[in-house]
C-alpha cells in the first residue's frame, strides 16, 4: 500500500526537528509542510484540534500529535532501519524518563531567557544547570544511547540550534559552561539526518531578534 | 528479565503512585510498597530519583524506574507475557494512548487543581467551565479509543484508564469539598459509567482509596490559615 506521511511543521521549531530527523533516520519520504503560526492552515486546526500545534505527523490521513510521541510511532512503524530506542525494557525506560525531564525542564526555562523580560538571569542560571545535568548524564558516551544516536539524542539535539539565542539574550556562554554537551552536538551535527533537520543557528538568533521586535521587547 | 525484587516508592494517596500499583495488580506482580512519610522525603527516594525527587519509582532489583506512566509501560514490558496487555498492540492506538494520557496530565489535571483554589464566585465559574470543556474533550476521546467497549484499552483497563482513573478519588474529593458535580452523567454520560467500571475493577479496588479517608487528608494538607 503506498505510504503517504506529511509533516506539518515550523522550520524554527526544535520540536519538528525531532521528528525531521527520526524519518530522515528510517528513510520515510514526506511531504514537509511549512505552517505560519500566526496564520495556522486548516488542516493543523483540523489534525491537531486539541493543541492547534506543530509538529503534525499525517500517516496515510490520520493524525500523531506531540513529537516524542511521534519518534516512538515512527520507530514502531518502520522497525526495519535504524532503531531510535532500545529494545530492552529498562534501557527505553531510562530514555523516555531522559526524553520527558528534557521536555520538562528545557523549553519552559529556556523561553524565559529570550521571551520574558526581567527573568532571563534566573532563568539562564537555570538553564546551565539543566544543561549541566544532562550533560552529567551524557557522561563520556558517545550519544546519550551509548554507541548508538537514538531517542534521548534527538530529544536534545535541536535545541542546540537555539543555543546562540540563550548566549545572546541570557549572557551565558554554554560552550565554556557544558564543553562535553557541545562536543555531542557537533557529532550529531555529523549525521546527515541531523544536518539536514537543523536550521543554522544565525537564522534562527535573526528570527527571534526580529521576533523580540514585534512584541514590543526591543 | 522478570527475576528480581520488587519494590514501589510511594504514598497511599498520590493518584500517581496509583498507576503502577494498579499496572502490577494487572500483572499479578508482588511487591514491596515503601510507603514515604507525607512531609519528608527519605534518604531512598533521593538517591533513586535525584533528578526529580518525586514518587513513585519503581525498584526492580534495585534499578530505578520514574515517572508515573513511564513506569507502567515499563511493567507492561517487563511482564509482558503475564495478564493482559496494558498498552494497545497498534502503534496507532498506542499513539493515541500517549497522546491522551500527556491531554490528561498537561490540561485536564491542572484544571482540576485549579478548582479548588479558584476564589470567589468568577473564578470558581471559570475554572468550573475549563474543567467542563477538558471533560467534553475526553468523552470524545473515550467514545474514539474505546469503539464500542467497555474501557479506552477496550476488553480489560490499560495505559489510558489507569492514567485518567487514577484522579477519581482526588475527583470525588473535589466534588464533596466544592459542592459541585465534576463528572456530570448528563453531560459526559459515557465517562461517567467508565468511571464506575473503572473503580469496580479487582486490580483498581485494592488501591483506590477512601474517599472520606481522602478528604481527612486534604483537609490535612490543604490546611489554609485563618485570615
Amino acid at each position: 500500500m503506498a505510504e503517504e506521511v506529511i509533516l506539518l511543521d515550523f522550520w524554527a521549531s526544535m520540536f519538528g526537528m525531532r521528528t525531521r530527523i527520526a524519518l530522515a533516520e528510517k528513510r520515510i519520504k514526506y511531504d514537509y509542510r511549512e505552517e505560519d503560526l500566526w496564520n495556522k492552515s486548516s488542516l493543523l486546526l483540523e489534525m491537531n484540534p486539541v493543541h492547534k500545534k506543530i509538529p503534525v505527523l499525517i500517516h496515510n490521513g490520520k493524525p500523531v500529535c506531540e513529537s516524542l510521541i511521534q519518534i516512538e510511532y515512527i520507530d514502531e512503524i518502520w522497525p526495519d532501519k535504524n532503531s531510535l530506542l532500545p529494545s530492552d525494557p529498562y534501557k527505553r525506560a531510562h530514555a523516555k524518563f531522559w526524553a520527558d525531564f528534557i521536555d520538562k525542564k528545557v523549553n519552559v526555562t529556556a523561553r524565559k531567557i529570550w521571551a520574558k523580560i526581567g527573568e532571563e538571569e534566573e532563568a539562564s542560571k537555570e538553564l546551565i544547570e539543566i544543561l549541566k545535568t544532562l550533560e552529567n548524564e551524557l557522561g563520556d558516551k558517545t550519544y546519550f544511547g551509548d554507541e548508538t544516536f537514538g531517542y534521548v539524542d534527538i530529544a536534545l539535539i535541536g535545541f542546540s540550534s537555539w543555543f546562540e539565542v540563550y548566549d545572546k539574550y541570557g549572557n551565558v556562554n554554554i560552550e565554556s559552561e557544558c564543553p562535553n554537551l557541545i562536543a555531542w552536538a557537533k557529532r550529531c551535527l555529523e549525521r546527515e539526518s541531523v544536518a539536514k533537520a537543523l536550521p543554522k543557528s544565525e537564522k534562527i538568533t535573526t528570527f527571534i531578534s526580529e521576533l523580540r521586535k514585534k512584541l514590543g521587547f526591543e | 528479565m522478570t527475576t528480581g525484587e520488587v519494590k514501589l516508592i510511594g504514598a497511599w494517596a498520590s493518584p500517581f503512585v496509583m498507576r503502577p500499583r494498579i499496572a502490577l495488580n494487572l500483572k499479578s506482580v508482588p511487591y514491596e510498597f515503601l510507603q514515604e512519610t507525607f512531609g519528608s522525603k527519605s534518604e531512598l527516594l533521593l538517591k533513586s530519583n535525584p533528578a526529580h525527587k518525586k514518587i513513585p519509582v519503581l525498584l526492580h532489583a534495585d534499578k530505578p524506574v520514574c515517572e508515573s506512566n513511564i513506569i507502567v509501560e515499563y511493567i507492561d514490558e517487563t511482564w509482558s507475557s503475564s495478564g493482559p496487555s496494558v498498552l494497545p498492540s497498534h502503534p496507532y492506538d498506542r499513539a493515541m494512548a500517549r497522546f491522551w494520557a500527556a491531554y490528561i496530565d498537561e490540561k485536564w489535571f491542572v484544571s482540576l487543581r485549579s478548582f479548588p483554589k479558584a476564589q470567589g464566585e468568577e473564578e470558581t465559574k471559570a475554572a468550573l467551565a475549563q474543567l467542563e470543556e477538558a471533560n467534553a474533550i475526553l468523552e470524545k476521546a473515550f467514545i474514539d479509543c474505546s469503539k464500542g467497549k467497555p474501557f479506552f484499552n477496550g476488553d480489560n483497563i490499560g495505559y489510558l484508564d489507569i492514567a485518567l482513573g487514577c484522579f477519581l478519588g482526588w475527583l470525588r474529593v473535589t466534588e464533596l469539598t466544592g459542592g459541585h458535580k465534576l463528572l456530570d452523567e448528563a453531560k459526559t454520560p459515557s465517562l461517567s459509567k467508565w468511571a464506575e467500571r473503572f473503580c469496580n475493577d479487582p486490580a483498581v479496588k485494592p488501591v483506590m482509596p477512601e474517599t472520606a479517608k481522602l478528604a481527612e487528608f486534604a483537609k490535612k494538607i490543604f490546611a489554609k490559615p485563618h485570615a
